[in-house]
Formats: C-alpha cells, structure tokens, sequence
C-alpha cells in the first residue's frame, strides 16, 4: 500500500475576486518525484503556498503524514519536516555560504538555550562541506552568497534545504534560469537527493524534459482545477494537458 | 572579523579606559559619556546592524532603565514622591551603606526592567516591518516621554532627583567613569560571544531575508525578541548610571531624549559600519570626538558640522568605515576563494 505524506483535500484560495485554487485534490507519495506542472497563473505557486502555510486556505484540508497542516504557520511547517524552496531563489545574501549553511540545520528540537548554541560543531561543519561539495560550491564558500551567479546562488539554497535534512522538499521551479548544461547536473543531484538521502520530492517545473525524466506521477494544474494526474506518459498523452498548453481553453 | 585587527584594537582602548581620568582630569565627563555612546552604538547595531530591524527608538529602553534605577534607588528608603521636584526635591541623607546598596540593585535592576519591557513590546511591535517599524518605535520613545511627564508620583514633566553620592565630587566621576567604562566593555565582550554563536548566524539571516528563515524553520520571533531585550539590557543599564551621574531625571531632556541620543545612536553606528562588531565602537569614538571639538571650538556651528558628517557618510560612504574597509580589502576580512588543497 502507497504510504501518502501529504494529503491535499478539496482545498481552494481566492485573491479577492481571482480564484487561484478551486478544490484542489492530491497526493504525494513518501520516497517518490512527485511533478506539478501547468501553464502560467494555473495555481501552482499558490498550491505550494497553501501547503507550506504561507497563507490561509478558505477551504479543504491539508495533512502532511495523517496531521492536519492547514491551520499551522511557515516555520512551524517547516520544522516538522516540510520544507520549500523559492521560485524567485531565497538566499542570505549578505552571508558567506558556510555561514548560510550553518544556520539551516534543522530546527525541530532547538529550545531557548539552542539559541546561543555552538553554531559549528565538528559534525556540522563536516556536513556543511560534504553538501557544498555535493553541488559542486566548495571552492567559494567563502565567498559573500549574494556575490554568486544565480546559478550557484539556486545550487547554494538547494544545499540548504538538504542541510535542513527535510522529509519532503517542495521545489519551485528548481531549473528556470539555469543554462542547459547545469540543468543536467541538478537533475543528476535531485534524484540523489531522493535515492540516497531519501526525500520525497514534489516538483513545479516547465521544462517538460526535466519533469518528464524525473518524476514518477504528475499533476497537471490548469485555470486553478486539477486537470489531469498520471504518469509522465500519461501525462504526455493527454489531450486535455495538451490544449491547456497550447490554450484550447 | 579578523581576529589579529581584533586583538590589536583591544588593548590599546582598555590602556586608554583605565589611564584616561588620570592623564585628562578634566575630560573625565566627555570620556565617560563616550563610553556610553559606544554602548549606544553597540546595541543599535544588534537590532538595526546585525538583525536589520532599524529601531528609532531604542533610547526609550534608556529611559526606562534611568527611571527604573530612580525608582529602586529611592523607594527602598523613602518615599519616592518625596524626591520630586513638585514637592521641593527633599534631600533625603543616606547612610553609604544604603546608597551603594539602592545603586547596585537600581543599575541591575533597570537592566532587567528594560529587557523584559523589550521582551514584552517586541511581541507587539514586531508585527512591523520595514520603515513601519523604524515609525513604530520613534513613536514609542516620544510617546513614552510625553506620556512619563504626566505620571506624578515619579516627579512628572518636573523631573526627580537622584541620591546624592556620599563622597566628594572627584570620588563621584571615577566611580561613575569606571561604571560606564566597564558597562560598555561588558557590552562589548557579552555582544562579541552571541555573534559568535547561533544566535549571531539567526539574526544575520533575519536581516538577510525573514521570510526565508521562516521557511526554514527559524523560530524568528523569539530570536528578535530576544535580541531587542539583550540591546535594551545594557540600554537600561546605560541609562541608570547616565540618570546617577546627571543627578536630576527628567522625562524629555534626560531620560527620552530621542532627537539627540536617540538620532545620534543611528548616525554613529552607521558612520562606523553596521552589522559589524567594530563599526560601532569606531563610529562612537569619531562621531563623538567630531561632536565634542566642534562643540568646544565651533560654537553655533556643531549641528551643521554634524549634518555634514552625516552626509558625507551617507553619500559617499554608506557601508560605514568598517563596510568600506571590508569592500576594498576583502581578502584581510577573510572573503577568499579557496580549493581544497588550499584548506589543508
């Protein structure tokens, strides 16, 4: 049996008068690439937003491992192990990487005294750079992040979320703005990432060629509705997928 | 920091601290009231510098802590509305005993008071971000002074007189001298061990991207309440041992006194570069040395001196000294590229 860690039910956000979710229904497999797609303004960022508690849903549910989310705040979220990247990449740019590194460990159990803990312990520097090896930033740790190119600057806040050693890691966007020949090495590194540190992965992505070798099941937003779910080739397939890109609609 | 530029600073300040009432007697008030500006400086710079939360009204947590003190001081022998300037400012006589006994809890005293009023605003007022905060809390410290002269039994708009100290008028600057002397180096020392902890790493990405650190499991609100009590701690401090060495609290001038102390707490540690632990410190001393020699040689002139110094800082030199050093010297700050083969 398929062991779900997060449960959208019937969940549906309005702006105002724009509705961006309506009764939105899905679910991410544990230890899977879960892909999210859709054309522009489908609700996909809104759907993330609504996951991670950045915003109140007016409707529907939300569980991440069988406990209602939805009524929980952004850091509270992201302590039990849910954890977001940003389209627009997030970084602490006045901060070296090491330094940006050093203060995403994970959060869970820090009481009030952990707050004038040891911030680099042994261990935790080890790790700081067993991940900015890992993509591939090592040699500029030292170096201001917001001095690096955006590029790097995506590969840094992906480090970071590893090193916030989450159980599920919502991507946003995770290639866009990254040349073709670095797109193959993130790839390479989110499917380690799931492999071997074991995160489930759920994915928005518009390049169809990455999300289509990378995930195992799809869902497919459009005008805010769920409009299709399936594997990437079922996905392929299907015609209503296809007019909603191509705007049939 | 570079730890060598460190070491090489520290000493020479703490030489400096314990010869200076000797070696310049008469410039014993202005050097104590340095090191209260370099404390000033430092804990703005914890919230505007390293948090990136840029209060207007941090000097409301001196205030606080210089009313605190009065209070503590007197009520433990007499009747606190006694002292106040509405009923005569009855000079009650102190044994020393008692004095040093109602200084010593009035200074700690004010610096709990002050961080726990912190602790309990920051809950409110951190609600705001931005150039809304910046308002917030100007509002906050004029409000508090507005609102301290019309609170009677603390003397109201007519202030209250402090203890008189039990010693000649020499004993009296040294003791107060060394206080703030020693207030600001433990301020000092205290600030340089949490920025090299967690604590130090949370608020920098506060300031970096809040958002960001809440999406990553940050718990950003009690680290900024935090921060904010730790700053008005030794404000509260700062301000019991200003409120002694003046003598007479009165609410706008003394105690709340936003558009001097409060402003100029902004424009030092701004000169000397914020979000560094030495900025302040440099930024205190020039500003105040620029201060006190225009005050003495260009009488009539110190405010337009000072508005120039300003501009001048935020125009051409808006990281601040220390921010312009890190700039064109990165490699000395430790900002390098570096293989693994270099590393070992």
């Amino acid at each position: 049996m398929t062991n779900y860690v997060i449960e959208v039910e019937g969940v549906s956000k309005s702006y105002g008068g724009v509705i961006a979710n309506k009764s939105v229904s899905m679910k991410v497999p544990d230890g899977k690439i879960t892909g999210l797609i859709g054309p522009n303004g489908s609700g996909k960022t809104t759907l993330f937003n609504s996951i991670v508690g950045y915003h109140p849903i007016d409707e529907g549910s939300i569980k991440f491992k069988g406990k209602e989310i939805s009524d929980l705040r952004v850091p509270q979220i992201a302590r039990l192990g849910l954890l977001r990247t940003f389209q627009q990449t997030r970084i602490y740019g006045n901060m070296n990487c090491i330094d940006n590194m050093l203060i995403s460990v994970p959060h869970r159990k820090m009481g009030f005294a952990d707050m004038f803990g040891e911030r680099e312990g042994k261990e935790t520097m080890e790790e700081v750079e067993r991940l900015l090896d890992f993509v591939g930033l090592y040699e500029k740790r030292k170096l201001r992040s917001g001095d690096l190119s955006f590029g790097q600057q995506k590969l840094l806040e992906f480090a970071m979320a590893l090193m916030n050693k989450p159980e599920v890691l919502l991507l946003d966007e995770p290639t866009a703005g990254i040349n073709p020949t670095l797109i193959n090495g993130l790839i390479d590194r989110l499917r380690r990432a799931n492999e071997e540190f074991g995160i489930t992965l759920f994915v928005i992505e518009h390049n169809m060629r990455v999300i289509m070798n990378m995930a195992e099941s799809i869902y497919c937003l459009a005008h805010g509705e769920m409009l299709a779910h399936g594997s990437p080739d079922e996905i392929q397939n299907d015609q209503r997928v296809i007019d909603a890109y191509l705007g049939a609609h | 920091m570079n730890s060598n530029f460190s070491m090489k600073l520290h000493l020479p300040i703490l030489v400096f601290g314990l010869a200076a009432p000797f070696i310049f007697p008469g410039l014993q008030y202005q050097i104590a009231t340095l090191w209260v500006m370099v404390l000033f400086a430092l804990t703005w710079d914890v919230m505007g510098g390293q948090m990136g939360y840029n209060s207007l009204g941090n000097i409301f947590f001196f205030g606080v802590g210089m009313y605190a003190s009065a209070v503590i001081q007197i009520a433990q022998f007499a009747d606190v509305g006694a002292f106040t300037a509405a009923r005569g400012a009855v000079v009650i006589e102190y044994t020393d005993a008692q004095y040093y006994q109602g200084l010593v809890l009035g200074i700690l005293a004010s610096g709990f008071v002050a961080a726990a009023t912190a602790f309990a605003l920051g809950w409110t007022v951190f609600g705001l971000r931005g150039p809304y905060f910046a308002i917030g809390t100007l509002g906050m410290a004029l409000a508090a002074g507005e609102l301290m002269g019309t609170w009677e039994w603390v003397g109201g708009g007519g202030g209250i007189g402090m203890p008189v100290f039990p010693g000649s008028a020499e004993a009296k600057g040294l003791t107060f001298y060394f206080l703030t002397f020693a207030a600001a180096i433990v301020t000092f020392v205290v600030l340089q061990w949490i920025y090299k902890t967690r604590f130090g790493l949370a608020i920098n990405a506060i300031r970096d991207d809040e958002e960001k650190a809440e999406a990553m499991g940050i718990h950003t609100l009690r680290y900024k309440s935090v921060a904010w009590a730790i700053s008005a701690f030794f404000l509260g401090i700062s301000g019991a041992l200003f409120g002694n060495i003046v003598g007479f609290v009165e609410p706008l001038e003394v105690a709340f006194p936003t558009v001097t102390f409060g402003i100029f707490m902004v424009a030092m540690t701004l000169l000397g570069g914020k979000g560094t632990l030495w900025g302040p410190v440099l930024g205190a001393i020039l500003f105040h040395v620029i201060k006190e020699a225009t005050w003495t040689y260009f009488l009539g002139w110190q405010w337009v001196a000072l508005g120039v110094l300003i501009i001048i800082n935020v125009v051409f030199f808006q990281q601040g000294i220390m921010g312009w050093l890190m700039e064109k010297y990165p490699e000395k700050f430790g900002i390098i590229v570096e293989d693994k083969g270099a590393a070992k």
